[in-house]
Order: C-alpha cells, then structure tokens, then sequence
C-alpha cells in the first residue's frame, strides 16, 4: 500500500514469487537465444577470418575487434539487459512486462537508477555463485567446505522464499519491490442497457421490479459475484444464477429471458447498496 | 493554478457528454460515464509513454498529464466510496497507478543521470562511505603482507596462492632474467586490446562479486580482498627475491593504482552494505540497508568506469612503455583519482532521499 502524494492509498500487490521466477526463465532465456544468434552470426559471418588465424601467428586486425566486441557483448548481457529495461519507462524487463509485474521503490518513491543499479548487481551471488556450487559441490571436491558454502549460497538464492515481501536480496540492498502491474481494459458499462435502466425486458417486454426486502438479501460480494457473471456472459451460468436468485427471493423462475432478469436484478441491487453507501451504511454480503 | 485548468477539463466534457451518460440508470455509472472520455485519454498518453515514444506524444497531452492524472485519482477516491462497480474500481486503480510511475517517475535521461553522477554524485558517495575505504584498506595491506610472509617462510604456499594457470615463468626459482623478461617492454600492439577487453569484464566481475558478497555483513567481501592481495603479495616477493622490486612496482603501478583503487572501493561498498545491515543505527534494518545500498551502487558504477580505464592502461602503456614512463603514468593516475574523489568538494549539497519505510 502506498500513499500518493494527492492522498490517494494505492494497493499494491507483491508479485508472487512463481511470477517473478518464470519472468527471470524468460529473460535468461532472451539473453541467452539472442547470445546464441549473435554468436552463430558471428561465427558464420567470420568463420573464414578464424579459420586463417591458426595459421597466421597471433591475432589479426579484424579477428582481434570480433574477439573485443564479443567479450563486451558477454559483459553487457550479463550486467546491462537487466539494468537497461528496468530503468525504462516500465520498470520491467521483457519477462516482467509479459508477466505482468515490474519493480518499484519500497518507499513509494521513485525508482532511481542507483536502486536498480544495486539490485541487479547483487545477481551474482543470488543466482551464479550459488549454481556454481551447487553443481560442483555434490562431486566432493571441496570437500566438506564446498558443502557447506552450498548451503550458505543457498541461502541467499532462497532469500525470496522466507520474507513476505518476496524480496531478494537486491532488493532489500536496493529498497525496491517487484509489484504486480496490471493492465486492465475499462469494461461496459452495466447499467445502461433498457433492462438495467427501466426493468422493462427488451425481449419478453416484462416489467421486472424487486421490493426491499427482496434486494435486502444479497449484499457487496454478491454484487460484484453477479457482476462478474454477467460481464463473462456464460449462458448456462446465468441461467443457474437466475434460477437460485429466483429461489432465494421467492420468485418463480421463468426461462428465455434470464440475462434482463439478471441485469435488472443487479442494477435495482446495485442502487440499492450504492444509496445505503452514501449515507455510510455498507453490507459486505448476505451474511452482515 | 491547477484549479482553471482542472475545471476547463470539466466544463470541455460536459459539453461533448454522451448521451450515453442519461441511458444509465446508476448514479455511480453516470459518474463514470461522465469522466470515461478524460480517462481514456490518459490511458492513451500512458501507453505512449511506456513504449518510450515521448516524442510522438503532443504538446497539450504532455501538459495535460499532471491534471489528468489527478482527475483520475480523485475519480478513484470518489468511486471507492460511492461506486460498487468491481471492474470500474479495478480499471481505475491499475489506471491511477500507472499514472503515478509516468508521473513521479525519474524525470532525468540517461545523460542527465551520468551528468550528475559524474560532477558530484560519485565522489560524494566515495567521500561518504571513508570509514568503509580505511577498512578495506587496512585489509588490503594486511593481504598483501600476509601474502609476503608466508610464501618467504614456505615456498609451496606461492603455489596455493596464484593460480596455477597464471604464469609459465614466474615461479620461485625462476632466474632473474626469465622474471625480468615477463616485466619486458613488448614491440607492438597487436592482440592487445582483445587482452584489455578480457580483462575488463574479469575484473569488473570479480569487484561485482566483491561488492554483493558484501551482503553477508562484509565478511566475505573482506575475505576477498585479502586473498586477493595475499596473491600480489607473493608474487611481489617473487620479484624482489630477485632483486627486482622496482621493476615490479613499476609494471604493477601503471595499471594497478587504477585497478587496485577500484578494488578497494568495491569492497569498501560491499562492506558498507554489510555494517549498515549490522549496525543500523537509529534506523531500521531495511531502511539501512536501502540506504547504503543505494550510495554502494553509486560508487559500483563509478568503479566499473575505473576498470575500464585500467584495463586500457594495462594493455597498452603497460606492454609498450619503459620503467620510468610507467611509474609516471601509474602515479599520476593516482593522484588524479584522488584527487578526483577527495579534493574536490561536490558543488551540491549531499542529497539522498531518506528511504521511509
């Protein structure tokens, strides 16, 4: 939750580690795709140019900028993908943007380059080192010291695991948080059509008008719940909706013209609830 | 100020309203009908905005942002309390807070970030973690006699200190021509700078690591250091039991007070992470190490363009130049490091934002 400098509380939600871990698989596997583009361009572009440098002694002119050129693209895929996206306008790299999170100041200030800078540079023992031992350390090579720095890696790499906001270690170094972003498209809105207006059914014509103590029944969940129902658009749902309303208030229940019932069912409820709103009475569901 | 524009915004609406908005029936769809067309703009500039084409956004969308952006928090704060329309409550939340990243976000480009890093904000950050500089220092010196004393009582320990794959020749025993012969000055340049290359990101690599290791309060971050400089340490002894010291120092100092400096800041910005997050002080552990970590990457960045610098240093000069020219680049790289980072009192005043948690 942050407070906005207007005084607006805006939910945030955490994004869920499962998220944040196929975001990272997505990117690795970005980098690691495109590396292996680039490299097989590389290789079959200049192929002729190594292949004479055997015979040659040292390196020449043209091999030497290739070689140059690819130790520095290694450089800038391991330490500037994450850096260059996150300082973006989004905040998040290509895995995060099609997961639908991306990072944000803990503080609910800004995101500064130095914060970025600071949790990405703290991949290195989050996620290389702790491999690095976990796949030598079973041999038995270092012995019991390479076990035991195993665990002591793992322990950083599972640091997201046991904190509740999901933070790794980068981002308690950094003071960020990797937040959910969602991008949501304004739906229709409901109480427009003639069935929500007026209660009158377009296809029957019927004349559908709920008493007090029939809208009393249902309360906010149950709204939004028949809200939901109604915007998907399931024929056999809304049947099976109308049907247990009708039971539930005492009416018979009709066939044919369900989705009217529904509508105005939900706009009378709605104006119902919404006017108990403005005068500070609120029932959160059927049961308060 | 705000107000006028704020109030144009509305009386622009009313007139274009829909006639949409008298079909609702809901008074809380009325106002969302009302206010839709001003959100969906904002939606609109948003979206421009997070693909990166600021350019191809107007002029008025661009000044508009701020009002709109404002219209739509309040439609938030009002549609809480009046509104139950689930899916107009969640639209206008992920609305608003996109809004609030474009809007609050960092207003300065890449350039501007590099300008201020550069004329102030790094040698500001080295100024303030010098406590973190002694330490690591001391550690580094204490490496390196560490490294000079036990390979001259025992000889084998210069083969568990430098790598095996380091060097041919430079081995105790080694005659003093073949170790002179490694310090040599070479005839031309060729696969130099593919060598620099390397060495960059190897030593940029090991700094990262000694930075974030320093995440464990600092410890293995100080253990590095010192099994760094016990390396340079045996081999410095290597050299001078050959009775070339100055030769050494020499060939060492062209690159190595730039690469060394480096070293030194990245284990000292690993260690100030890790006092921060052990002492904290008056405040909380997080916000410590928020705030350390944050000045840490400062001096990171700063000290990934040192070893640049250095890498450049060590495949050129060090391989083309005669003893005396390396002294005297390998001394006034020095001096200009510090004084770049030391002397100069940054024109601005500190400024970091206390991270609040």
């Amino acid at each position: 939750m942050v407070i906005t400098p207007e005084g607006i509380a805006l939910p945030f939600t955490i994004g869920s580690r499962s998220a944040r871990f196929g975001a990272l698989m997505i990117d690795f596997m970005i980098i690691g795709f495109t590396l292996m583009l680039v490299t097989a361009l590389l290789l079959w572009m200049f192929g002729g140019l190594l292949s004479s440098m055997g015979s040659s002694q040292g390196m020449n002119g043209p091999v030497e900028f290739l070689v140059i050129f690819y130790f520095l693209l290694l450089f800038v895929a391991r330490y500037g993908y994450f850096l260059a996206f996150e300082m973006g306008p989004r905040g998040a790299t290509p895995g995060k943007r099609l997961l639908g999170i991306r990072v944000a100041a803990r503080d609910g200030g800004r995101l500064t380059a130095e914060a970025v800078i600071a949790r990405n540079l703290l991949r290195d023992i989050e996620i290389f080192l702790p491999l690095v031992f976990i796949f030598s350390a079973p041999s038995g090579e270092g012995g019991p010291a390479g076990l035991a720095a195993m665990a002591w890696f793992a322990c950083f790499m599972l640091f997201a695991v046991f904190n509740k906001d999901a933070m790794r270690a980068g981002d308690l170094i950094a003071g960020t948080w990797v937040v959910e972003a969602p991008r949501t498209k304004l739906a229709e809105a409901l109480s427009t059509t003639t069935a929500a207006a007026s209660g009158t059914s377009d296809v029957t014509g019927a004349k559908y008008s709920f008493g007090e103590a029939e809208l009393a029944v249902y309360g906010e969940y149950e709204l939004q719940t028949l809200e939901r129902i109604l915007r998907d658009g399931n024929e056999e749902a809304i049947g099976k909706v109308a049907e247990t309303i009708c039971r539930k208030i005492g009416w018979t229940a009709g066939t044919g013209d369900e989705r009217a019932f529904l509508e105005s069912f939900y706009a009378q409820l709605r104006a119902r609830l919404e006017g108990g709103m403005r005068f500070g009475r609120r029932k959160a569901d059927k049961h308060s | 100020m705000k107000a006028p524009v704020l109030r144009n915004l509305f009386r622009k609406q009313a007139i274009e309203m829909p006639p949409a908005i008298e079909a609702a029936a809901l008074r809380s769809d009325r106002f969302r009908l009302e206010r839709e067309p001003e959100w969906r703009r904002l939606e609109a500039i948003l979206n421009r905005m997070e693909k990166g084409r600021l350019r191809s956004i107007p002029d008025e969308d661009v000044l508009a942002l701020p009002a709109l952006y404002r219209m739509a928090a309040s439609s938030l704060s009002v549609a809480r309390e009046t509104s139950l329309d689930k899916s107009t409550l969640t639209y206008l939340e992920s609305l608003v807070q996109r809004a609030w990243f474009q809007v609050y976000r960092p207003q300065q480009g890449f350039l501007g970030w590099l300008r201020g890093f550069l004329g102030g904000g790094l040698s500001r950050s080295v100024q303030q973690i010098w406590l973190d500089i002694c330490i690591a220092l001391a550690a580094m010196i204490a490496g390196t006699i560490t490294g000079w004393l036990l390979v001259s009582r025992d000889q084998e320990w210069y083969y568990a200190l430098v790598p095996t794959g380091f060097t041919d020749s430079r081995v105790p025993g080694a005659t003093r021509e073949v170790l002179l012969e490694s310090l040599a000055v070479q005839q031309d340049a060729q696969g130099l700078s593919a060598f620099a290359a390397y060495l960059f990101s190897n030593n940029a690599g090991v700094s990262i690591l000694a930075f974030a290791l320093g995440f464990a309060f600092g410890v293995p971050s100080l253990l590095l250091l010192v099994h760094n400089m016990a390396v340079l340490g045996a081999m410095w002894w290597l050299f001078s039991d050959a009775g070339l010291s100055w030769e050494f120092a020499a060939w060492l100092s062209v690159h190595g007070t730039t690469e060394l400096f480096a070293i030194l800041l990245a284990g000292a910005a690993g260690i100030h992470i890790g006092r921060a997050m052990a002492f904290p002080g008056s405040r909380s552990i997080m916000a410590a190490a928020a705030q350390s970590g944050r000045r840490a990457a400062q001096v990171m960045a700063g000290v990934v363009l040192m070893l640049m610098v250095a890498a450049l240093l060590e495949a050129f000069p060090r391989q083309l130049l005669g003893m005396n020219e390396r002294f005297l680049i390998g001394g006034s790289m020095l001096a200009i490091w510090v004084t770049y980072f030391f002397a100069l009192r940054p024109a601005k005043p500190p400024f970091l934002p206390e991270p609040r948690e």
